[in-house]
């Protein structure tokens, strides 16, 4: 583990404190951070989990689309601004990692800090009606 | 490496008897290597009387700016050097991200506040963004860092051959944590990669534990919180800096005292005062 920018400890500590749902990934696509709302939709906690490398915690969460189709890892929105350094947004099916089908709106949005340094993403998500 | 205090107090400069041993001088700090070259650490009041020790002679001098508020910038107008056009002065310091850091300097250095403009100082100026990444100066390995601290602010990282300095004046590391949580790991810890394993930490200690309650989100630490962080970056020795104009001398070695008798850190503690210095091999 390598010390963390002061932008992504900043954003750590805001996600925290907050009532939403939010994961930060690393600009390699490391899940290196989640809150405790997200741990509820993702369904583990994160002192469990720790830090997830990009090739196993996409698979972990599967995305599914209102037909029950995969969701292609490289068609959901933290791989698009992972890719692109674009924000984006989508609706989906998500299954945590308890098991459990959720559907969930989630923006996703690249973390740009001083000196325009990608640090890389962060996802707010928000469970939806389907 | 010889490092030298020559303002020690935190956000506003307190003089007068009560203050008269661990100083009422604004933050600065030398650095002076053994082949002579010259850091200078921010320049709070405490630079004015600095800038009068150097030789006319002198040709470079290195000034390294944490951020820019007016207690880390306030005596950069009345510094000697910026005034003798033999002596090359480079600035060091953060831009935000809108404006550079010329710009931001100017702000100060410009009327109404202050009546000479930056660009008609007589000496041969040259201005630095950081963060960069570490970059040499003279015989020192400079790493700067962005710290937590409100706007752009960062802390530095000096090493020579032989020995390593840390200088985060302005840090509250424990920003977002509630009581008793801080340290939490060095990989999510403000300011750990430049004080890891240190010599010597110059670092923020405004605040007693109560007055730190009052004061989140201020962008200082508590004495506790210093010795914390110390015994997190594992370093050798901790001076604790930027004492708030509130502690006057007698009030600094009662919490002082108070504070290592509760945590017994496991490295050396002094109190940084002004016109001390000590010498690294």
């Amino acid at each position: 583990m390598f010390p963390k920018e002061i932008e992504v400890i900043l954003m750590r500590h805001l996600a925290s404190c907050l009532a939403m749902p939010i994961v930060i990934v690393s600009p390699e696509g490391t899940l290196i951070y989640y809150n405790e709302p997200a741990e509820v939709i993702l369904g583990r906690r994160f002192e469990e989990t720790g830090e997830l490398a990009r090739d196993v915690w996409l698979p972990l969460i599967p995305a599914m689309d209102n037909e029950g189709n995969p969701v292609p890892i490289e068609d959901r929105p933290i791989t698009h601004v992972l890719e692109q350094r674009e924000p984006t947004h989508q609706s989906f099916w998500l299954r945590g990692m308890d098991g459990v089908r959720r559907h969930i709106d989630i923006t996703a949005f690249p973390l740009i800090g001083q000196a325009d340094r990608y640090l890389g993403v962060v996802a707010i998500f928000w469970e939806s009606k389907a | 490496m010889k490092v030298r205090f020559w303002g020690t107090r935190g956000s506003l400069a307190t003089p007068g008897p009560e203050t008269e041993h661990y100083g009422g001088n604004t933050s600065c700090v030398s650095v002076i290597g053994a082949q002579g070259t010259v850091l200078v650490l921010d320049a709070g009041t405490g630079i004015r009387r600095l800038g009068t020790t150097f030789d006319r002679t002198l040709r470079r001098i290195d000034l390294l700016l944490t951020h820019l508020h007016m207690d880390h910038i306030q005596g950069l107008g009345f510094f000697a050097p910026l005034f003798n056009p033999n002596t090359e002065v480079h600035i060091w310091g953060p831009a935000s991200t809108t404006l550079s850091l010329e710009a931001r300097l100017s702000r100060y250095l410009s009327p109404p506040l202050f009546p000479v403009l930056l660009r008609e100082l007589p000496c041969k100026l040259e201005l630095h963004e950081v963060p960069c990444a570490p970059y040499e100066i003279g015989e020192f390995s400079v790493q700067c860092g962005l710290v937590c601290h409100p706007g752009p602010t960062v802390g530095f990282r000096i090493a020579s051959q032989y020995a390593s300095l840390a200088y985060l004046p302005d840090h509250e590391p424990a920003l977002g944590l509630s009581d008793g949580q801080f340290p939490i790991s060095p990989d999510w810890t403000s300011g750990y990669a430049l004080a890891a394993g240190v010599d010597v930490l110059i670092h923020d200690a405004q605040y007693t534990s109560a007055e730190y309650s009052a004061h989140v989100g201020w962008g200082h630490s508590s004495l506790e919180q210093a010795l914390k962080f110390a015994a997190l970056a594992k370093v050798k020795h901790l001076v604790l800096f930027h004492h708030d104009p509130a502690h006057d001398d007698t009030a600094l070695d009662r919490l002082v005292a108070e504070v290592t008798a509760s945590e017994k850190p496991p490295f050396s503690v002094s109190i940084a005062a002004e016109g001390s210095m000590f010498e690294l091999p």
